[in-house]
């Protein structure tokens, strides 16, 4: 049962879940235990302390036991509180899955009933129905289960509609089994969790419920008592005899704080969203742990990356997603980095200007020295400097990368904002006139837009604006056009070159499409499982690519008018990066792959202005 | 925004439709003849078919419903036998005590759940959060009423910092500053619950958002840090919190019942456990009606809200 011990793993859970069981234990034995009769009163013992002889507790104001009457009470409290859930979760469930699962007009018939219960304030419709059935504590009972049904039905009903239309359902539904088989083969086991969590996250709430009833003198009648009535009691007397209040409550608090933390447990270890621990709030800047820092070295290169190292560490698992990439930038210049994905060509973007997640990304190893300072040391006000100022992003899927609720022109302000002291109506222009330059028609108008508004085309225009916003002396690209239908994509790149001409900014442009890089590119540097294989001015890399895998790669784009050539596709799949093999990481899909190609590290060998990361090239490299 | 306002306020017709046939039925399911309850069990079988007639119980439930409703439109919600005064100007008087209490403990807890809430997320796992996330947990395991009273042994008992109960002092009350002191306890004590799910919920809906892309363009633009938290993440963050606020309203009017209890505070939750303990079913329909649809109006303008910060709920 991996469940039970991812719940008893947590901590906080197991101790509620240890608290609850004895509190069941001790309720259970209550006939057997050496307890006072909870109903005997004896006015001439009434009110003692607690720890006075013979009432370990204390007596409440009939001279009645307070021990024994807790555990009693407690008793009838859990009880009740179970036998609530109970009904809630099989009613409410029952008219969830029936909802779900037969659609139409049954479900449009229970969901209306259920948000007409749900108009009603949660304990206002309890009271409503005690006053109907007339106090007592089964009547409480009701009242709090018939409350609790609306929050099952439309939980139920969603998970049951998730499932309802899945391939596995519409299998059961074409052999001809009946629907009642159906729901109990296919729909209960799927949704049985979503019962269990629900259920054991309001548990603590009916518990409470029910006492709060009796506390008010609606749910259990003298002389039975339940907890919230023991505390109805106790009010009375709350200055002379404080402890006859204090003692029910504790116990109350008790019961619910353990029931919840147990709940809290069982929903973390059902949600396989939190199971993975992905909920982690990421830092402002990826996390720097390097063993040492190389020393800048200075030379004409406006970017300089020398041996990035970046790894995802999720539990004992490490991901090294870049493994040692350099590469240089000239102004001016544009270098793709092309690769499948996964390659890290990504993460190596991300992580020049510290934009990795982290948690879990950490940053290992090597330096990123953007005109003479090492990005990678960086305090974080330096850092947020040259971030959309000096250095500028684009990101593909535009509509994720924009803020849903903010107008583009408020965006475009803001990242001016950011860095110039500039009056709002200033940025505003200046917003409007970015979005002109990159040929959004009508850009007054448009500013005022949401992204949900706009074409994809339209939206990668206003990130491309966006990085425009500060004259950026380099633009990180990563897979600007993925995105967009080959038109829009063919004018998203004439314009990001024609912006590069005329301002001199120099590029460097993540992709995994060898066209756009043939277009755009003067260098490409390939990557593969995290390291550069082979890098080179593009028109050489692209006539005569020496790594086998450049050479594969560039056979996978289809030309055109070469109409009869046969496409092929690379056999086999890249290393998962935390298990990376020894020596060459293209060594398993390799044909030319021999014995060498599997021991040790192979470095990148530099000839001019081409490197190579291959024991047996495709062509001779031309020096 | 005006002609979405306009279609969400239609909507409510219906809604508000449904919640006066659901109480007109509870209230007719109950057992027993009212006629009989009011005049008592000596009554005379002519004196109880008599009232039975003069109170409109003798014709078929469809036609008592159209009367019933004709006349709450009217705003005649009958005669509380109890009190021997219309429930409506009963239900009203209460109703405004309720309001003030409810009113407070929902700022409180709205503001306070997201400051924790946000303050936790921004220092997730810290020690910060660890306590907090604890004292959120004790918040929403606590019964209110019980606390309610721990405050009353310490404030007013113990330390005579505050009064026990009431709204006014009797002697020489009925300031601002006397319905404050008055207010201060019983308003904290019923939002301490709303609070904690607040606070975990707007920990949990920004840690969610902080994730997301757009939050890597926001520092990717070189935007500050304290920005990308408030202006950013919390906007995006809002869109979920403000349906769980309107949910809370629910909760902190139902919850007023058991504050009203303990600190005597004279709002329509004490007025109904009164009317439900003398059977007084006109006075608890009135409250039931009255209360149902202020929280159905209330979850309008959280509708209304969210729309107005989420453009895309409109399309």
């Amino acid at each position: 049962m991996t469940t039970l011990k991812l719940i008893l793993r947590n901590r906080l859970a197991a101790f509620g879940g240890l608290v609850l069981l004895l509190l069941i234990v001790v309720c259970l034995a209550a006939p057997f235990l050496p307890l006072a009769d909870p109903d005997l009163t004896d006015p001439a013992n009434r009110l003692k302390r607690p720890f006075s002889e013979g009432a370990l507790l204390g007596t409440d104001h009939l001279g009645r036991d307070l021990l024994s009457r807790l555990i009693w009470g407690t008793q009838l409290s859990l009880a009740v509180g179970f036998g609530a859930a109970t009904i809630a979760a099989l009613v409410g469930s029952a008219m969830g899955i029936v909802a779900g699962f037969y659609g139409g007009r049954t479900d449009g018939l229970i969901m209306r009933g259920v948000d007409m219960l749900m108009a009603f304030p949660y304990i206002l419709l309890a009271l409503a129905i005690v006053a109907i059935l007339g106090p007592g504590l089964l009547n409480a009972l009701y009242a709090v289960a018939v409350v609790n049904i609306p929050f099952f039905a439309r939980n139920i009903r969603g998970a049951t509609v998730a499932v309802a239309h899945r391939e596995f359902v519409d299998a059961a539904r074409l052999c001809g089994e009946s629907r009642l088989k159906i729901v109990c083969s296919e729909i209960l086991p799927n949704v049985l969790p979503v019962i269990v969590v629900a259920t054991s996250t309001t548990i603590g709430w009916m518990i409470l419920e029910t006492a709060g009833l009796s506390f008010l003198g609606l749910g259990s009648q003298p002389p039975q008592a339940d907890l919230g009535s023991m505390l109805g009691e106790g009010r009375k007397l709350l200055i002379t005899a404080p402890h006859a209040s204090i003692v029910p409550g504790v116990m109350i608090f008790l019961i619910v704080m353990s029931v919840n933390l147990l709940g809290d447990g069982i929903r973390d270890a059902l949600d396989p969203r939190l199971r993975s621990g992905a909920l982690s709030r990421p830092a402002a800047a990826t996390l720097v742990d390097r063993k040492e820092a190389l020393s800048p070295g200075r030379g004409e290169a406006l970017l300089e990356v020398s041996d990035l190292r970046t790894e995802f560490q999720v539990g004992r698992r490490v991901y090294k997603a870049v493994g040692g990439v350099s590469f240089q930038v000239r102004p001016g210049e544009c270098l793709g980095v092309i690769g499948e994905s996964g390659s890290g060509k990504s993460v190596t973007a991300l992580s020049l200007l510290g934009l990795v997640a982290s948690p879990p990304g950490v940053i290992t190893g090597g330096a990123v020295v953007f005109d003479g300072a090492d990005t990678l040391a960086m305090a974080p006000e330096a850092l947020r400097r040259l971030r959309g100022g000096r250095v500028a992003y684009i990101f593909q899927d535009p509509l994720a990368t924009l803020h849903p609720l903010t107008r583009i022109g408020d965006q475009l302000v803001e990242a001016v904002r950011a860095h110039r002291p500039l009056q709002r109506q200033a940025a505003w222009a200046h917003a409007v006139e970015l979005l002109e330059r990159v040929r959004i028609p009508n850009a007054a108008q448009r500013a005022k837009a949401f992204p949900h508004e706009l074409s994809g085309g339209m939206r990668q225009r206003v990130a491309i604006a966006m990085a425009l916003a500060n004259d950026p002396d380099l633009i990180i690209a990563d897979e600007p056009t993925t995105a967009l239908d080959v038109t829009v994509q063919a004018q998203v790149l004439a314009l990001l070159d024609e912006l590069r001409r005329e301002r001199g900014l120099a590029l460097v442009f993540i992709t995994h499409d060898f066209g756009v890089v043939a277009q755009l590119c003067d260098r490409v540097a390939v990557m593969y499982a995290g390291k550069i294989v082979e890098t080179g001015p593009t028109g050489e890399v692209l006539e005569r690519p020496c790594h086998p895998y450049t050479s594969r790669l560039i056979a996978c784009v289809p030309e055109l008018g070469a109409g009869q050539r046969q496409l092929e596709a690379i056999p086999g799949l890249p290393p998962p990066v935390d298990a990376l093999p020894s020596g060459c990481a293209f060594a398993p899909r390799c044909a030319k792959a021999d014995a060498a190609c599997r021991q040790g590290e192979i470095a990148l060998e530099t000839r001019g202005r081409r490197g190579l990361r291959c024991l047996h090239p495709e062509a001779e490299e031309v020096a | 925004m005006l002609g979405y306002a306009l279609k969400r306020l239609l909507a409510l017709i219906p809604v508000l439709f449904g919640l006066t046939v659901i109480v007109f039925l509870m209230m007719a399911l109950i057992p027993g003849d009212p006629a009989t309850a009011i005049l008592g069990s000596y009554a005379t079988p002519e004196n109880v078919e008599q009232l039975n007639r003069q109170l409109g119980l003798d014709k078929p439930l469809f036609e008592q419903y159209v009367i019933w409703l004709g006349n709450l439109l009217e705003g005649d919600f009958g005669r509380s036998h109890s009190l021997n005064r219309p429930v409506l100007d009963e239900v009203l008087e209460r109703f405004s005590a309720t309001l003030v209490l409810a009113g407070a403990a929902l700022i409180l807890c709205t503001v306070f759940g997201l400051l924790v809430g946000i303050w936790t997320a921004a220092r997730q796992y810290g020690w910060t959060d660890r306590i907090f996330t604890f004292l959120v947990l004790i918040g929403i395991s606590i019964p209110s009423f019980w606390l309610g009273l721990l405050l009353i042994l310490l404030f007013a008992v113990k330390l005579r910092w505050l009064p026990a109960s009431g709204m006014f002092a009797i002697y020489g009350g009925g300031g601002p500053l006397d319905l404050l002191t008055h207010l201060v306890m019983p308003a904290a004590t019923l939002a301490v619950v709303a609070t904690g799910v607040i606070a975990r919920l707007t920990r949990s809906a920004m840690l969610e958002v902080l994730r997301q892309d757009f939050i890597r363009t926001a520092r990717a633009k070189g935007v500050s840090e304290r920005r990308v938290l408030y202006g950013h993440a919390f906007k995006a963050a809002l869109v979920t919190i403000i349906p769980v606020i309107g949910v809370q309203a629910g909760f902190v009017l139902g919850g007023a019942v058991y504050i009203e209890t303990v600190f005597q505070w004279p709002g329509v939750g004490r007025m109904l456990v009164q009317a439900i303990s003398t059977r007084d079913i006109l006075l608890v329909q009135g409250g039931v009606v009255v209360v149902a649809a202020s929280y159905v109006l209330f979850n309008l303008l959280a509708d209304l809200a969210q729309s107005w910060l989420d453009p895309r709920v409109k399309t």
